[in-house]
């Protein structure tokens, strides 16, 4: 049983392994610049739809403040990068290059995990809309507090953060960050937090202590949210705080549920729709607006997403080899049986 | 000088005093943050620029304020008919989802429509502070901030009536207590909710005009922040409460002045959600609380 357990991990971590450099070479060889920072963009938005599931999806608390995690990994990140030019380089040499950037992703992802815990304990009292809004309280002023902290450069931008991120090591986390996800999911700790967002009441009474799974959730999300900022901010290179007010909360909060909130492919489908598509509206030359029309196309798909599928694209159903066959063979079923019925 | 804040504070509290009104309405019947509160406000806003300006209509400013009111109106029960009638029955997240959707949908288009710079005001008042009040009460008032203040707790005054004294409000009591309760009692509970958008967002739509005319420049983004502060307000005064949404309002009015003036400027918005955080952790009901509801 243990062995067979060890062959599974080690036969999951070749395929991840393999799928990484087969992505990669993928990008190199049919993406120009363009398109692999494309690609980049969606590995960092999947991330952080992935995380906020755990959150909206999974525990069924609604958070709108994770832009404000996403801020505080990726000005620590930055700011540690900056102040250490050389990374591991005078103690490991080449070598040396991607451990730094696991230690990035670390500072960052604990960065924003402190922050998360700290901000977790106090709003979990609160429940539904009202805990809604104090998220959305608590991202604005982490927005604030990075606006007028003396190291993050303030309004002007934090520039010259030294450039990390790959394709490679976008997807890398993601891997990462999904693999942590769904062993989560489908543990003990996933199936308390599904209690708590079927009935909050219920999974009291059978005695999970709600607050500690909720604050857990939170936390885990927190932590991977700044990880994708330390993914954004050695991405971009130059960033302003503007840049996570509540509006790209909203943004990651609309990945997750046009997906299907509760599905982690779900989360990056979403991130792939909400990434990929402002870019071809943008491309499209009949569509030159002087306005970005792409909040109006958001805020609308979220208002009919709503209206007319509420579960999101794929609902809480995942994405996956056995749902793809199972699904062609239904449909095969369903044309033989038609056939059928034409026969008779 | 202290006085003069003060004074400030207090036309600010209004602003935010008329704009919670709403919320605490809405929320009373619905139980659903009208996170396009703050951009009925904004539409409010326009639709008086337009009516009023000698560029445009050039109507008088009563006219103009009505006119916003009624298309406020009339936007609330759009707003209340399209996106949320229909998810009535849903989990309240699917309709708090809705909700931003719509604000984000009304602040965008109108970008879109009107372009994302700040347009002003015509000047319908003279902003030269009122001598009499300079000279004998010491501080700098100019009329449409009177009027502002004045409006502000004549609408509160009234609503308090319509609320406490008429068929209506004792149906909206009603709604707020038990939809389904009340339901059974054979009011028309779609046709209060309804009718208790359409006020509110007429109030709303009041606020804009006269905020416009304050501060004499508005823009399609201008009512999210006051929008998420006057909800703020009507926590604080208690959701449900005409008095405590005026109350809390001119607490926030307050606040804000203060931080500004003791603090700094770059504190001014993150003040609202301390005093948010603050009140939901210490007395999530409010400080006028009327009902209980799923807070804490």
């Amino acid at each position: 049983m243990k062995g067979n357990r060890l062959a599974t991990a080690a036969i999951t971590l070749m395929a991840a392994a393999l799928f990484l450099a087969l992505l990669n070479w993928g990008a190199h060889l049919f993406f120009g610049p363009y398109g692999r920072r494309l690609l980049i963009a969606w590995g960092i938005n999947s991330l952080l739809a992935v995380s906020l599931n755990l959150v909206n999806g999974q525990t069924g608390q609604f958070s709108l403040g994770h832009a404000g995690f996403m801020a505080v990994g990726a000005y620590a990140s930055a700011l540690l990068a900056i102040s250490q030019p050389e990374g591991f380089g005078p103690f490991l040499g080449d070598t040396g290059s991607y451990l730094w950037i696991l230690a990035l992703f670390l500072a960052a992802g604990s960065a924003a995990a402190l922050v998360g815990v700290l901000v977790a304990i106090p709003i979990f009292r609160l429940r539904g809309d009202y805990l809604a809004i104090a998220t959305l309280g608590f991202g604005e002023m982490i927005f604030v507090i990075v606006l007028n902290l003396p190291a993050t450069g303030g309004a002007r931008g934090l520039g010259g953060i030294p450039e990390h991120t790959t394709v490679l090591v976008a997807f890398g986390a993601l891997l990462v960050g999904v693999v942590i996800v769904k062993n989560l999911v489908g543990s003990r700790f996933g199936r308390a937090f599904a209690s708590i967002r079927e009935d909050e009441t219920a999974a009291e009474a059978v005695g999970i202590n709600t607050t500690k799974y909720k604050v857990l959730a939170f936390t885990v999300a927190a932590f991977l949210a700044g990880v994708a900022g330390s993914l954004y901010a050695h991405h971009q290179v130059f960033m302003v705080p503007h840049s996570f007010r509540f509006m790209k909360s909203v943004e990651i909060v609309i990945m997750c549920i046009l997906g299907g909130s509760g599905s982690i492919t779900g989360a990056i489908l979403g991130a792939g729709v909400l990434t990929m598509l402002p870019e071809w509206l943008r491309l499209q030359e009949r569509f030159r607006l002087k306005v970005d029309p792409r909040m109006v196309i958001f805020s609308a798909l979220l208002v009919v997403l709503m209206l007319v599928r509420r579960q999101g694209l794929l609902g809480n159903r995942e994405l996956s080899f056995s749902s793809l066959r199972a699904a062609i063979k239904k449909l095969g079923k369903n044309t033989l049986d038609r056939k059928g019925i034409a026969d008779a | 000088m202290l006085s003069q804040q003060l004074v400030n504070a207090i036309t600010l509290g209004s602003v935010y005093a008329i704009i919670a009104l709403g919320y605490t309405l809405i929320y009373g019947v619905l139980k659903l943050i009208n996170f396009a509160h703050g951009d009925v406000f904004m539409v409010g806003a326009f639709v008086g620029l337009y009516t009023i300006s000698s560029a445009y209509l050039g109507l008088p400013f009563w006219l103009g304020i009505l006119l916003a009111m009624g298309a406020c109106a009339l936007l609330g029960i759009a707003i209340e008919r399209s996106a949320y009638r229909p998810l009535r029955s849903a989990p309240r997240l699917a309709a708090l989802i809705t909700a931003i959707g719509v604000s984000l949908f009304l602040e965008n288009s109108f970008q879109m429509a009107f372009g994302a710079q700040p347009r002003s005001y015509p000047p319908i008042f003279p902003k030269e502070p009122i001598p009499w009040i300079s000279h004998h009460l010491g501080v700098e008032m100019n009329f449409s901030q009177i009027l502002l203040i004045l409006v502000s707790a004549g609408l509160m005054i009234g609503l308090q009536a319509v609320v406490q004294g008429t068929r209506f409000g004792r149906a909206i009591r009603a709604v707020s207590f038990d939809l389904q309760t009340s339901q059974l009692m054979g009011i028309r509970t779609d046709r209060i909710i309804v009718l208790t958008f359409a006020l509110g967002s007429a109030l709303a739509g009041a606020g804009g005009v006269l905020y416009g005319a304050y501060y004499g420049s508005i823009d399609p983004t201008m009512g999210i922040m006051p929008g998420i502060k006057a909800f703020v307000a009507a926590v604080l005064g208690g959701i449900g409460s005409v008095p405590g949404a005026m109350f809390g309002g001119l607490i926030m009015g307050l606040a804000e002045v203060s931080v500004v003036q003791f603090v700094g400027s770059q504190y001014r918005d993150a003040v609202a959600f301390a005093v948010l955080i603050l009140i939901l952790l210490v007395k999530p009901t409010g400080l006028f609380a009327r009902y209980q509801s799923e807070r804490g």
